[in-house]
Parts: structure tokens; C-alpha cells; sequence
């Protein structure tokens, strides 16, 4: 298998980093700053459906968030319905003056397990409307058809629900998932650790997306290096092609001529 | 030595009991037309708990100032303060944040079932483990607020209501600065992080301490406080939106609420209020001098945790010309190495 080493590109931007941040929950921006560059990372979310408050209230902290000096992908995280993703996208674009939008149309509250029919819809009204639209999606492999088929033109799917750091949930259908799709993959939700991000790329995701796991952790700027370090090794192992396991040793050292016969 | 303090709220008024208690004519000015009632301190829960925000993930010098402010509000107006300790319950689904949340708390205690019966009987039923931080306390801010200000005037100290002097000060006097987000234009590095909080009376439940209850997504707090009455708090939203609560954060403040005991199904909200908090990047305090005026902000949501520790520093910077680089200095980083 041949891979090209090349930078993740989403729609018309290369980026230097595989790594993206998300900004909510640290203990305080400063510290987020400080993360967001321990990470090396070249994409940070942002939400807005609940920090806009009344007359855009928000910007104290979007003013902040804009000094970071990395792209800002703006979300529609707390967005039930698809008219409430609409609304939100479009104030995002005017807020970060971006038609990067990470839609999120969430369907149950308790796994916050995204609504794929929402989803789909709200993804083809903000792409005709010339949104460059990010979808956090499942690993439903009809869903991310229909996804692209609205036009978006990346994914991402999760790993398990957001927040709870349990992994790869389920692997066998994110490969499946990978197999399937040539467009950008990146691993949104449920990342817990950095072996977790590191088996996502060494998967053949083309990115990963954390927030809770570097936000929430004891010391939120060496996590953040963690995770840079771990999205770097497993990208590399899944360019460099790892083996197939199998069920026997096999020697690296001959044994012919040793008496193991004795 | 004459100080103007601007601002009245627990910030403005400790250190004008500090300042008056070492001796200086204080005068205090308030914006508005009575103490407290459009201020944050109006609004916050009065819970002095360094442990807890140290495990919700709080630098060390909150802890070091909130410890010293115990002891200081213990001394100073002990009859108002509870020293019950903090709490600290989950969800069993929840349990894994519990155990974070114990992990990073110098000070808790594991309880299992028999020892939460002892502390808070109501909660035993529902809770199969809780955490115990027992050197934390509370207070009531509404009825702190008064006793301040009645203290400041029994010390000589004036307080003049419906009076905002603007940036320029009067010749001749030291000018301490304590507006909150009202110092935005001499301040631009603060931003108001939204807080909404509920006022709830029971006739069913007797909680005697503050209890947290962990959730990935809603965490609350309710601090009792005394015949019933239950402050339930608190979001915190990265906008300084002082509008009206929320549809949403009620639904949540609520719910979580009745999670940690259906009786407060049946109790009354008695009310709702939203405050926007002062607060730097780092939400640690700051102090600054410009020219003459000092300027003591960013108390973010730990204003009654750690007021009384920064009084004795703004008066020790106004008397003593004494330094301290960790909350003065503009840098985040050279403050957390001073």
C-alpha cells in the first residue's frame, strides 16, 4: 500500500496539524491558550448556540478564542432541531466570519447520540446556502452516503459519545466506515486517552478532534502534548504500514544450527 | 490616609472593613440605590469552598486565598458563618466523576451509605457513596452584605447610594477600584462569564450543608439556607448576558435538582436571577494601580471565597507599599511562578 505524506485538507485549507481542539470546559481560557498551543493544533471548535446569549453576549469570549491565531471551526453543540442548527450556523458565519460549520443535530440527550435525519437535512440546507458543512455524525455507513450526498465533503464520525472517553467503540464499523470513504475522516467524540487518538490514526482517520480529554484531565497543556504526540505516532505507523497480527511467533533471529534439540 | 472605595459589592465592602479597621476614613459609593441588589455578590451562593474548586479544576492560589478567607470570615463575622463542610455526590452512572473529583480534593473523606445518613439523612437513601469535605463552609451573602456595611459605618466609614464617580478621581484621596465589570473600559481583559441561579423553598427537605451533584453536563450545587430555603446554582455561560434565566438553564437546574431528591418536585421556586461574574483569562483576581486608583477585579465566581484574603492585600499595597507579584502582574505565567 502506498500513502502520499501529505497535509489533512478540509475543503479549500491544508492544515499543519492532524490534532483539533475543542474549547469548552477548561478551567480558563488562559489555560485553553496555553493548550491550544502545546497542541500544536491548527483548528479549534467553538460553540455558540448557548454563549451567544442575548445581542451577541458572547464576544468576550469568541474575542479571545479569535487571539489563539488558529483557524476556528464555530458548532452548533446544543442544537435539538434542525432549524435550530440553521440558525446557529448562520450566526456563526457572521460572528468568525467562516463558512466552516460543525453541525451538530443532537437526537438523545442522555448519549447525545446524534440525529441522523436532522443532520442530513440541516447538511443540505447550509451547503446549498454555501456552508462548508463538517457533520458529527455515527458510523452508520448510509447516513455518511446521504451526508455526502448533501454535500458534505468530511465527516466526523465518533468514537463513543461525547465526553465519556471510552475510545473506539466500536472499531469494526469505523473501518468499515474508513474503508468505504475517500473524503476527510476525522474522529470527533469519546477519545479518552492518547492511545485511543493513536489507534484512530493508526486506523487511517485523518484526524481526531479532543476536548474533554485534554480540558477536564489534571493537567489540561501536557495532555494537550500528549495527544499531539500520539496523533503524530499513529499517523506515521499508518503510513508506515504496521503488520497483520497473527496467532504464531514468528523468529526474528534464525534458529537453524541452535540446539534446540538438546 | 482618606480612601474612596467604588463599588459595593463583597469585594468594595471587605476592603472598606479591612481599610477601617486598620484605622483609614473610608467612603464607600454605590451605583446603585441599595446594597447589593444589582451586584453579583447579590446572586452568588456564599459557599467558602477551596477544596472543591481545587478538584473542579481551580489553580492553588484560590485555595491558598479561600483558606486564609475561612478564617478571616470566622473572625469577623463568625455568627454568620457555617462551618459544615461541603457534601459531594454523583450519580452511580456518574460515580467515575466522583472519583476524579476525590482524586484532585486534598481534603475529602470517602463516605458510604451509614456515614451520608449521619451527615444529611434525606441524601442516604439515593447515594450509595458520597465525598466529605469537612473543613468547608458557608455563608449568606444577603445577610453578609448588610453586616459589612453595618460594620464598615460602625467603624466610621460612609456609604453613599446612587453615586457613580466615573474614571476620573477626586484630588487628594486614594481611589480603590471594585466595579466588577462596570472597571470593563480601564480593564479590557475582563469578560463576564454568565452565572443563573434559582431560590427554591421546601417544606419537606432539611439539608444542613451545601451539597455538589456531579454531572458531565449539568453540575449543581444547593446551599441551604436556613426555614427551607435552598439556592440552587449555578451555570456558567461564556457570555455576560445579565438578561433573564434561561428556558434551558432552569429545565436543567431543575432537573437536577429533583435527581438528587424527588421531594423537590413539590417545592417552590421563590426565585430566579442571572449575573454576569468579572473574570480575567486566567479567572484568577487581580490587583492594579493606574496613577493613584487601585483597581481589585476578576473575582470571577469565587468572590466571597477570596475577599476577605485580597482585602488584607489591597491594604497592605495602600499602607505598606507592599508587592504581590501573583496578582498583579499582567502575565498568567510570571504570576503562577511568583
Amino acid at each position: 500500500m502506498q500513502h502520499e505524506q501529505r497535509m489533512l485538507r478540509l475543503y479549500d485549507l491544508e492544515l499543519s496539524s492532524r490534532l483539533l481542539l475543542g474549547t469548552a470546559r477548561y478551567p480558563s481560557p488562559a489555560l485553553l491558550a496555553e493548550a491550544v498551543r502545546a497542541s500544536g493544533t491548527a483548528v479549534v471548535t467553538v460553540a455558540l448556540r448557548r454563549e451567544a446569549g442575548g445581542e451577541l453576549a458572547g464576544q468576550g469570549f469568541w474575542s479571545l478564542i479569535r487571539t489563539l491565531g488558529v483557524n476556528v471551526l464555530p458548532n452548533t453543540a446544543g442544537c435539538h432541531s434542525v432549524k435550530e442548527a440553521v440558525t446557529t450556523a448562520h450566526m456563526a458565519r457572521e460572528v468568525f466570519a467562516t463558512s466552516w460549520i460543525k453541525l451538530e443535530v443532537i437526537g438523545e440527550d442522555d448519549t447525545l447520540h446524534p440525529d441522523v435525519f436532522g443532520l442530513v437535512e440541516a447538511a443540505r440546507i447550509l451547503s446549498e446556502e454555501g456552508f462548508q458543512v463538517l457533520p458529527y455524525c455515527t458510523e452508520d455507513l448510509v447516513a455518511a452516503d446521504r451526508l455526502i450526498n448533501a454535500g458534505c465533503r468530511v465527516l466526523m464520525p465518533w468514537a463513543a459519545p461525547i465526553g465519556s472517553g471510552r475510545g473506539l467503540n466500536n472499531p469494526f464499523g469505523l473501518k468499515a466506515l474508513r474503508a468505504h470513504f475517500q473524503v476527510p475522516l476525522i474522529i470527533d467524540a469519546g477519545i479518552g486517552t492518547p492511545s485511543h487518538a493513536a489507534a484512530a490514526m493508526e486506523a487511517g482517520f485523518d484526524a481526531v478532534l479532543i476536548n474533554t480529554a485534554v480540558a477536564q484531565a489534571h493537567q489540561p497543556v501536557q495532555m494537550a502534548r500528549a495527544f499531539a504526540l500520539a496523533v503524530e505516532a499513529g499517523r506515521a505507523a499508518y503510513l508506515a504500514g504496521p503488520i497483520e497480527p497473527r496467532d504464531l511467533a514468528v523468529p526474528s533471529t534464525p534458529v537453524i544450527g541452535k540446539a534446540f534439540l538438546a | 490616609m482618606q480612601v474612596t472605595i467604588i463599588g459595593g459589592g463583597v469585594a468594595g465592602l471587605s476592603c472598606g472593613v479591612e481599610l477601617a479597621e486598620r484605622g483609614l476614613a473610608v467612603e464607600l459609593l454605590e451605583c446603585s440605590a441599595a446594597l447589593g441588589v444589582d451586584s453579583c455578590s447579590w446572586c452568588a451562593a456564599g459557599m467558602l469552598a477551596p477544596w472543591s474548586e481545587q478538584a473542579d479544576g481551580c489553580e492553588p492560589l484560590v485555595v491558598e486565598l479561600g483558606v486564609e478567607s475561612i478564617a478571616l470570615w470566622r473572625r469577623r463575622l463568625g455568627e454568620l458563618c457555617t462551618a459544615q463542610g461541603t457534601l459531594v455526590i454523583a450519580a452511580g452512572r456518574d460515580l467515575p466523576d466522583l472519583k476524579r473529583f476525590a482524586q484532585r480534593a486534598e481534603r475529602g473523606r470517602w463516605c458510604a451509605r451509614e456515614q451520608i445518613a449521619a451527615l444529611e439523612p434525606e441524601l442516604a437513601e439515593r447515594f450509595e457513596r458520597a465525598l466529605y469535605l469537612p473543613d468547608e463552609a458557608h455563608l449568606d451573602p444577603r445577610a453578609v452584605l448588610p453586616a459589612l456595611a453595618a460594620r464598615l459605618e460602625a467603624l466610621g466609614g460612609t456609604l453613599r447610594y446612587s453615586v457613580s464617580p466615573g474614571e476620573s478621581d477626586p484630588v487628594g484621596r486614594r481611589v480603590l477600584d471594585c466595579r466588577g465589570l462596570g472597571a470593563r473600559t480601564a480593564l479590557p481583559q475582563l469578560r463576564g462569564v454568565r452565572g443563573e441561579v434559582l431560590v427554591l423553598r421546601s417544606r419537606e427537605l432539611h439539608l444542613t450543608r451545601p451539597i455538589r451533584l456531579l454531572h458531565p453536563r449539568v453540575p449543581i450545587y444547593l446551599v441551604p439556607r436556613g426555614n427551607g430555603i435552598y439556592l440552587l446554582g449555578a451555570t456558567v455561560i461564556e457570555n455576560d448576558d445579565t438578561g433573564p434565566v434561561t428556558v434551558r438553564s432552569a429545565l436543567e437546574l431543575l432537573s437536577a435538582a429533583y435527581a438528587l431528591h424527588p421531594a423537590f418536585a413539590e417545592a417552590e421556586i421563590i426565585e430566579m436571577r442571572a449575573q454576569a461574574r468579572p473574570a480575567f483569562p486566567d479567572n484568577l483576581p487581580q490587583i492594579h494601580r493606574r496613577g493613584l486608583r487601585l483597581y481589585l477585579n476578576g473575582l470571577y465566581r469565587h468572590g466571597f471565597l477570596l475577599a476577605p484574603a485580597l482585602a488584607v492585600r489591597v491594604a497592605e499595597m495602600l499602607l505598606h507599599n507592599r508587592h504581590f507579584p501573583e496578582l498583579s502582574h499582567e502575565d498568567r505565567r510570571e504570576r503562577r511562578l511568583a
